[in-house]
């Protein structure tokens, strides 16, 4: 960690990942992994101008009650000020001032089954001029609950903020953890991860497409890719125990080892999903009415996606080469020269094709790690040291990163930066390129996480 | 495509999941009879989960578990809906739109919460920050405990419920069936 001058915090330039604060500073995270901190004066610091540190700097307010100085947008982000029955104010919100505006209001409970959030639609005819997403509903106090817990404790919360991305999210706790206390987890251990990482991947992946092609009228992929989704979730349960793997990584290593006859459940799954991908990644390309809702739908300029440090598919959809699996890259992820699919276009269609592009790469990665499996043991007992330090681990989403404080065995301080945090701007900007009824394909291209941002 | 063909009758459909009696019983003693019948509408209103729920309760309407065969689906509509289903620790930030979603339904609505974190409020227990559970905000039926529960108790769970509060009749006993007169060849 480095600490600046207020001067040289505001001044700094770099791909900005997260901003939190704790008693005492403000730290700023930037690719890939550098960190700095600020000295808190009076319970503030000098706001960032980076375009995505808005959010981070609206929830350090809302937690700690830490201000950022100059900051331009001051809305609450977790606080909605509500009374004790949980009733309160909606807050305003502005449309751009041209004749013809009206808005439209969506959430927090949305017809699908999704996570909740308000969506504030200012639109004239179909056209929508602006979102404005207003998140925290699904917050839960999840740092307050970690802090004072032990690593192994707090890493059910870990696998709890995002559940769709919970092995990424175990894994960046569990590297954030080996880091401060200086342990390395077994060779067998980092390979069971990252299986259980791509296998997260895949199922994530699978069943998105089929959704966006559901949200599109177009069922059939829906229910095609839902299947996949559900062979590899079978396949995780016989394997790991768990079909989402949750609780399957701990810090030091990983709960379980694979079961017997767990890697063969697993490729049996693969095998299905390569004999299958061909024809549903044809039907996706030759369908002109599917393809007349996706091409062009959401654009995400590459400009846009820098000036986020987007990661995912959400970022490699528009041009931003970056992975976490290989900067700050961990192992096991050195061994087989990963290929990360990148395009120009930034609309849904690319999203998804860079989705379709990271399936055989899965598909390659977990066969060559279950083949070459270290025969190591799966896990060592955290020693109960003192430290500080970030771990990052690569969701299906994007990079997630953890900053973790442990003083004699037990977290005295953590912060969680999701993906999604970055992603959610990308969404409103991409929402106002196009009309209402797009809205839902747009949404699911991206496919920020709620929880994820809320905490 | 006659491979596809032949597959399909050479295979045969798995069986369909029924109620467990034990279950039922006990939650006939619960609920009651209804009049909702057994094609029931479900809305599903995520309070406050990780997100775990939400994917193994879409997971039950994919080819394997298919819920929609048993005359249960999801409707976008409170005022469709029979059956309210929570998901989530019912956070502070979600209660008035939890009360109000279950203030839209008609009368008489069942209430399901679905997974640890509705159930008590999960790993998530005595945070500051929530209702800790649904019940901290509507009265509950039925829950189905698990962090997730698989897409199959889900579908166990519901099963029960339909089956508690609207018992199908007992069928008449099965006699043979009449076999056509058989013509005369002409």
């Amino acid at each position: 960690m480095i600490l600046l001058s207020h001067e040289d915090w505001a001044a700094r330039r770099g791909r900005f990942i997260a901003l939190w604060t704790d008693a005492r500073h403000a730290y700023a995270l930037y690719q890939p992994g550098e960190l700095v901190a600020v000295e808190l004066v009076d319970g503030a610091y000098p706001a960032l101008s980076h375009a995505g540190a808005a959010w981070f700097q609206r929830l350090a307010h809302d937690l700690n009650g830490h201000t950022a100085l100059g900051a331009t947008d001051t809305r609450p982000a977790i606080d909605h000020g509500r009374a004790a029955d949980g009733t309160g104010p909606w807050p305003e919100f502005k449309s751009p001032e041209v004749e013809g505006v009206h808005q439209v209001a969506v959430g927090p409970i949305h017809a699908g089954i999704i996570e909740p959030g308000h969506f504030r639609f200012s639109v004239r005819g179909e056209t929508v001029l602006k979102l404005e997403a207003r998140l925290g509903y699904t917050h839960k106090g999840t740092l307050g609950l970690i802090r004072g817990k032990s690593p192994r404790l707090a890493a059910r919360f870990a696998a709890r903020v995002s559940g769709d991305a919970t092995v990424a999210h175990a894994i960046a706790f569990a590297h954030a953890a080996e880091a401060a206390l200086r342990l390395e987890a077994p060779a067998r251990a980092v390979y069971l991860r990252a299986v259980m990482a791509e296998l997260e991947r895949l199922a994530n992946h699978t069943s998105d497409i089929g959704a966006i092609a559901g949200d599109a009228g177009f069922a059939f992929l829906d229910a095609r890719f839902a299947l996949a989704r559900e062979r590899l979730c079978a396949a995780a349960q016989a394997a790991f125990g768990h079909r989402l793997m949750m609780d399957a990584v701990i810090p030091g290593g990983v709960a379980g080892d694979i079961s017997t006859g767990g890697a063969a459940a697993v490729l049996d799954a693969l095998v299905a999903l390569e004999a299958e991908l061909p024809s549903l990644k044809r039907i996706f390309e030759d369908y002109a009415s599917l393809q007349d809702r996706v091409v062009g739908t959401g654009i995400v300029p590459p400009a846009l996606a820098e000036a986020y440090a987007a990661g995912g598919y959400a970022g490699r959809a528009s041009g931003q080469t970056h992975d976490a699996r290989l900067l700050p890259g961990y192992a096991p992820y050195d061994n087989f020269a990963l290929f990360v699919p990148v395009e120009q276009e930034g609309d849904v269609a690319a999203r998804i094709r860079i989705r379709l592009a990271e399936i055989p790469e899965s598909i390659r990665l977990i066969r060559d790690m279950l083949h070459s499996l270290p025969e190591t043991p799966i896990a060592i007992a955290p020693q109960a040291g003192s430290g500080a330090a970030v771990g990052a681990a690569e969701s299906f989403r994007g990079p997630v990163w953890y900053w973790l404080r442990i003083e004699s065995g037990v977290i005295a301080d953590v912060f969680i930066a999701d993906p999604s945090t970055l992603h959610w701007p990308l969404v409103e900007h991409a929402a106002a390129t196009a009309i209402l009824a797009d809205f839902p394909l747009i949404n699911k291209s991206i496919n920020a996480s709620y929880s994820g941002v809320d905490l | 495509m006659w491979k596809t063909v032949a597959q399909h009758l050479l295979s045969r459909a798995p069986a369909a999941r029924q109620a467990d009696p034990a279950l039922v019983k006990t939650l006939r003693e619960r609920v009651g009879a209804s009049a909702l019948g057994r094609s029931l509408a479900i809305r599903v209103v995520s309070a406050g989960s990780c997100n775990g729920c939400e994917l193994e309760l879409r997971a039950t309407q994919n080819l394997v578990y298919d819920l929609t065969q048993y005359g249960l689906s999801f409707t976008p509509s409170p005022r469709h809906a029979d059956i309210l289903l929570v998901t989530g620790v019912a956070a502070h930030n979600m209660r008035e739109a939890l009360a109000q979603a279950r203030a839209a339904m008609p009368e008489p609505a069942l209430v399901v919460a679905v997974g640890d974190c509705a159930v008590d409020g999960g790993v998530f227990k005595g945070s500051p920050a929530i209702a800790g559970g649904a019940g901290g905000v509507v009265a509950v039926d039925l829950v189905i405990a698990g962090c997730p529960p698989s897409p199959a108790q889900i579908v166990q769970g519901l099963l029960a419920l339909v089956e508690a509060q609207a018992p199908l009749p007992a069928l008449p006993k099965r006699r043979e069936p009449r076999r056509a007169p058989r013509l005369p060849p002409e």
